[in-house]
C-alpha cells in the first residue's frame, strides 16, 4: 500500500521508545494502517533499538498483528465453545461459501478478509461473528446469506 | 510512604455531591429511561434502540432522562430497556425492538399502561400489579447479586453513580487502616482466586508484603481467554470503578505505587469504559497523587492483550507487559517475589478485586454469609450453550450444577435431553448428568475432574459430540501453546491428531489409551498451567463418555451425529413433498428431483453443510441426518 512509503512519524509521539512500549507501539501501527507493514517495522526497530528479528519474534507471537492488508469488512467469526456447540464451524463455512474465501484470505477486490478469533466474549447469543468491530449475534446461515449476500437460498 | 493516616473530609464531600445526583435521577419528578448497551446488547440492536428511543423523546418533547447502562445478565432477552417513572419502581422489559420501545414509552411514559406483556419485572421500591419483582423471577431467585449488583442499574461511564451505592467507601475505610488488617479481613472473609486455580487471596498477597524490595506491582488480570466465558467483560463494561476501588485498597495493602490492568483488546467497550472510569477517579482524587489526602499514589495503567491465551497465565502476562514473547517462565521464584521486571508482583483477577471492595466495604463476616466451608462467598459465572435463559449469573458457592441449569437457566431448550456441563475452559472439564448434584465450589469440581475456572459454562445437550468436543479445546490449546516446553507443544499436537482420527472414522483400537498415555505425560510435564491442565478436556470425556469415542472408533458412528466424516444426509421417500426447497437451499448442486416429485441427495456431491435439513418446511421434516457407521456399509456391500 502507498501510504506506508511515508511513514507517519507521528505514530510513535506519546512513546518514548522503551522495550515495554513494542506492544503499544504495535497496536498503533496497525490501528493505522490496518496491519504491520515492513517498512513500518524497520521504524518500529529503530526507534526502540530492538533488533529486526527480535521485533518479529514478537510481533508474530501474538495472534492480534498481521502482515498483510486487511478487506474493507474484516470479518472474525467466534470459535469460542458455545459458539461452537451452536455450529460456529457451519457459519464460517457459510461465509467462506459467500465470499469465496478461506479463513485467513482476502477477497482479490479488497472488499472482504475471513479470519477466526479465540472468543469474543458474546457467548449468550452464540454463535456470533464480529464485523469491524460489531458483533452480529444469533448467526444462521441464512442470516450469513443476507449479510454477505451470494443468496445461496435463491438460485 | 506513611501508610495508616486519617484520610481527609474529601470523601465526604464526593459522597454527598454524587448521591444528590443520583437521587435526583432515580427519585426526581422525570421519568428515567435506561437502556442496556453492553456488547451483548448492541450485538443484539440496543444501539438502534437508543437511538430510537433518543429520536423519539427529542421529537415529542418527552421530559425525561436517558442512561445507558451495563448487562444485568439476563441476554436471552436483549435488547433490554427500563422505565422508572417518579415514585413508582422500575419495570425491565425485554426483547425491545425500535418499533417496540417508542410503544412502550408511549404506552407506560405518556398513558400510564405498564405494558406488562413485555415487562420482565420490577426493581427498586414498591411494586406494580400484574408484574413480579425482578428479583422473584425463577432467573433471579437463587442468585446473589453483589459483583454484578450495579450491572444493568448505573450509568457506567459516570462515577458518581458508582459512588453513591457505595462505591469507594472501601477506598476510604482501608486508607485510614494498618495494612496487615487488611490482610487479615482478607483472610477471615475466606476469598480465593477467582482467576481459576482459587489460591486464598490473602496469601499470595502476604508473599508479596513479606517480600524484599521498595518497589512493587500490582497487576489485574482481566485477559478473559476462557472461549464460553465473559464474566470479566461484563463487569468491566457494567461496573468498571468496582474493578478500580479494588485496586486501589490491593495496591495500598500491598504498597504498591504502580498497578497495571492487562486487558483483552477483543474487548474494545470494556477499555472504553475502563480508560474513562480512570480518568474519572484521577479526576475525583481517587487515583494519582496522595490519594484522599493519605499520601498513597497510585498510578494505573491499561495495558492490551495482543491475542495470546496463554498470556492468561501469570508469567506469560509478566513477559506480554513487558514487551517480550508472551512465555511462562518457570516458578520458582514466583511472582509475587520476583515478577514484573524481577520486583515482587501480585496478579489478581477483576473479580477477586471487585470482591476486595466488597470486603472492605461490608467486612469478613458479611462476604462469608454465602458460601461452603472452604469456598467462601458468590461466583459469577457465564451460563450458556444449550441452555434456555443464558447469560451472566451469580449464585452462592456451595449451589448445585442442577439448581443452576434447571432452576436459573431454565433447562434445555427443545426438550433436548441435557449431556454434560463443560467449567473451567480449555483448563477443565465436562460433567455428566449423573453428577449434576456436585456443588459448585472449589474442591467439588476438581473431584469431578473439573475446575471452577474464571466462570465460563457451557451447557451440552444430545446433540453435542463429545468426542468433537474433546477435539476442539485440543484444536484450542495446540494453537495457544506457546511452544516453549516440549511435553504441551507436543503432547497437545499428538492429542489433537488421534482426536482428528477419531472424529474422521480413522480412529484405531488403543487410541483411548494412548491418549491417556499422552495426556498423563502432558499433565506432569508441562512447564505452566496451559499445558498441564489442558488434557484435562480429553480425560474427562474419556471418563464420562467412553462409549462415545468407542462408537467412533469401533463402528465409525457419531452418536450426536456432529462428526461430518460419519454422518450423511438423506430425504426421506415418504415425506418428501418435492417442494424444491432444499435443492434452492444447497450451495453444492447436490439435490435433484422433479418438482413434486421425491428429491434424491447425491452423496457424491454433498458436502454436509446441513442447509437441506434446517429448511426441509417443519410440516414435512423430510431430511434427516444419520449416522449408521458400520452398519450402512455392511448393508451396501
Amino acid at each position: 500500500m502507498e501510504e506506508t512509503a511515508t511513514f507517519d512519524l507521528k505514530i510513535f509521539e506519546d512513546f518514548s521508545g522503551q522495550k515495554d512500549e513494542l506492544i503499544p507501539l504495535l497496536q498503533k501501527v496497525q490501528g493505522h494502517y490496518g496491519y504491520l507493514p515492513s517498512e513500518a517495522m524497520e521504524k518500529v526497530a529503530d526507534f526502540t533499538g530492538v533488533t529486526k528479528s527480535n521485533l518479529y519474534g514478537v510481533a508474530t507471537f501474538y495472534a492480534q498483528f498481521r502482515f498483510s492488508p486487511i478487506g474493507k469488512e474484516h470479518i472474525m467469526v467466534c470459535r469460542g465453545t458455545a459458539c461452537h456447540v451452536k455450529g460456529a464451524e457451519n457459519i464460517k463455512e457459510a461465509i467462506e461459501r459467500n465470499v469465496g474465501i478461506k479463513e485467513g484470505e482476502v477477497t482479490p477486490d479488497g472488499k472482504y478478509s475471513l479470519e477466526t478469533v479465540a472468543c469474543i466474549g458474546c457467548c449468550s447469543l452464540a454463535p456470533c461473528i464480529m464485523v469491524n468491530k460489531k458483533v452480529q449475534a444469533k448467526m444462521t446461515t441464512k442470516k450469513v446469506s443476507s449479510i454477505f449476500g451470494k443468496g445461496e437460498n435463491s438460485e | 510512604m506513611e501508610r495508616g493516616k486519617t484520610v481527609s473530609n474529601t470523601f465526604k464531600d464526593l459522597r454527598k455531591k454524587a448521591e444528590s445526583n443520583w437521587n435526583e435521577l432515580i427519585k426526581g419528578k422525570k421519568p428515567l429511561i435506561i437502556v442496556g448497551t453492553a456488547t451483548c446488547g448492541k450485538s443484539a440492536g440496543a444501539d438502534e434502540v437508543l437511538e430510537r428511543v433518543h429520536k423519539i423523546v427529542d421529537e415529542r418533547d418527552i421530559d425525561c432522562n436517558i442512561i445507558e447502562v451495563g448487562c444485568i445478565g439476563l441476554c436471552y432477552r436483549e435488547p433490554l430497556m427500563g422505565i422508572i417513572k417518579p415514585d413508582s419502581p422500575g419495570i425491565y422489559y425485554g426483547d425491545v425492538t425500535p418499533d417496540m420501545a417508542v410503544d412502550l414509552i408511549q404506552r407506560y411514559i405518556e398513558n400510564g399502561d405498564t405494558a406488562a406483556e413485555h415487562a420482565i419485572g420490577t426493581f427498586g421500591q414498591g411494586s406494580i400489579e400484574g408484574i413480579d419483582p425482578l428479583a422473584d423471577t425463577p432467573v433471579l431467585k437463587l442468585q446473589v447479586r453483589r459483583i454484578l449488583k450495579n450491572c444493568g442499574f448505573i450509568d457506567p461511564m459516570e462515577i458518581d453513580h458508582f459512588i453513591a451505592q457505595g462505591g469507594y467507601s472501601g477506598v476510604e475505610k482501608a486508607l485510614g487502616m494498618d495494612p496487615a488488617k487488611i490482610v487479615n479481613e482478607v483472610k477471615k472473609a475466606g476469598l480465593r482466586g477467582r482467576g481459576g486455580a482459587g489460591f486464598p487471596t490473602w496469601r499470595k498477597w502476604q508473599f508479596c508484603i513479606d517480600a524484599a524490595g521498595d518497589q512493587k506491582y500490582l497487576v489485574c488480570n482481566a485477559d478473559e481467554g476462557d472461549p464460553g466465558a465473559f464474566m470479566n467483560r461484563s463487569v468491566l463494561e457494567g461496573d468498571p470503578h468496582a474493578l478500580i476501588e479494588g485496586m486501589v485498597i490491593a495496591a495500598y495493602t500491598l504498597g504498591a505505587e504502580k498497578a497495571y490492568i492487562y486487558c483483552r483488546a477483543e474487548y474494545p467497550l470494556a477499555l472504553v469504559r475502563l480508560n474513562n472510569a480512570i480518568s474519572q477517579a484521577k479526576e475525583y482524587g481517587l487515583l494519582g497523587k496522595d490519594i484522599l489526602g493519605s499520601g498513597f499514589n497510585l498510578e494505573i495503567k491499561i495495558k492490551e492483550g495482543a491475542g495470546a491465551f496463554v498470556c492468561g497465565e501469570e508469567t506469560a502476562l509478566i513477559a506480554s507487559i513487558e514487551g517480550e514473547r508472551g512465555m511462562p517462565r518457570t516458578r520458582p521464584p514466583f511472582p509475587a517475589v520476583s515478577g514484573l521486571w524481577g520486583k515482587p508482583t501480585i496478579i489478581n483477577n477483576v473479580e477477586s478485586l471487585a470482591n476486595i471492595s466488597l470486603i472492605l466495604r461490608n467486612g469478613a463476616e458479611w462476604f462469608s454469609k454465602y458460601g461452603t466451608e472452604s469456598s467462601k462467598g458468590t461466583k459469577t459465572f457465564a451460563l450458556v450453550g444449550k441452555i434456555r435463559n443464558s447469560g451472566l449469573v451469580e449464585v452462592p458457592l456451595g449451589i448445585t450444577l442442577r439448581q443452576m441449569i434447571y432452576d436459573i437457566g431454565g433447562g434445555i431448550p427443545g426438550d433436548k435431553k441435557f449431556k454434560a456441563i463443560q467449567t473451567g475452559g480449555p483448563s477443565g472439564g465436562c460433567i455428566p448428568a449423573d453428577l449434576l448434584d456436585t456443588p459448585v465450589d472449589y474442591e467439588s469440581l476438581q473431584s469431578a475432574g473439573a475446575i471452577m475456572g474464571s466462570g465460563g459454562m457451557v451447557v451440552m445437550d444430545e446433540d453435542t459430540c463429545m468426542v468433537d468436543v474433546a477435539r476442539y479445546f485440543l484444536d484450542f490449546t495446540q494453537k495457544e501453546s506457546c511452544g516453549e516446553c516440549v511435553p504441551c507443544r507436543l503432547g497437545t499436537k499428538q492429542m489433537l491428531d488421534i482426536l482428528e482420527d477419531i472424529t474422521q472414522g480413522k480412529g484405531r483400537p488403543g487410541d483411548i489409551s494412548l491418549l491417556q498415555d499422552i495426556a498423563q505425560g502432558v499433565k506432569s510435564g508441562a512447564l505452566c498451567g496451559l499445558g498441564q491442565t489442558a488434557p484435562n478436556p480429553v480425560l474427562t470425556t474419556i471418563r464420562y463418555f467412553k462409549d462415545e469415542y468407542e462408537a467412533h472408533i469401533q463402528e465409525k458412528r457419531c452418536p450426536a451425529k456432529v462428526c461430518k466424516s460419519l454422518i450423511r444426509y438423506r430425504i426421506d421417500p415418504d415425506k418428501c413433498a418435492g417442494c424444491h426447497t432444499c435443492s434452492r437451499a444447497c450451495p453444492a448442486g447436490a439435490i435433484e428431483g422433479e418438482r413434486k416429485e421425491v428429491h434424491v441427495i447425491d452423496e457424491e456431491k454433498c458436502i454436509k453443510c446441513g442447509l437441506c435439513f434446517s429448511s426441509c418446511p417443519e410440516k414435512f421434516s423430510a431430511v434427516e441426518v444419520i449416522s449408521k457407521g458400520l452398519l450402512t456399509e455392511t448393508r451396501s456391500e
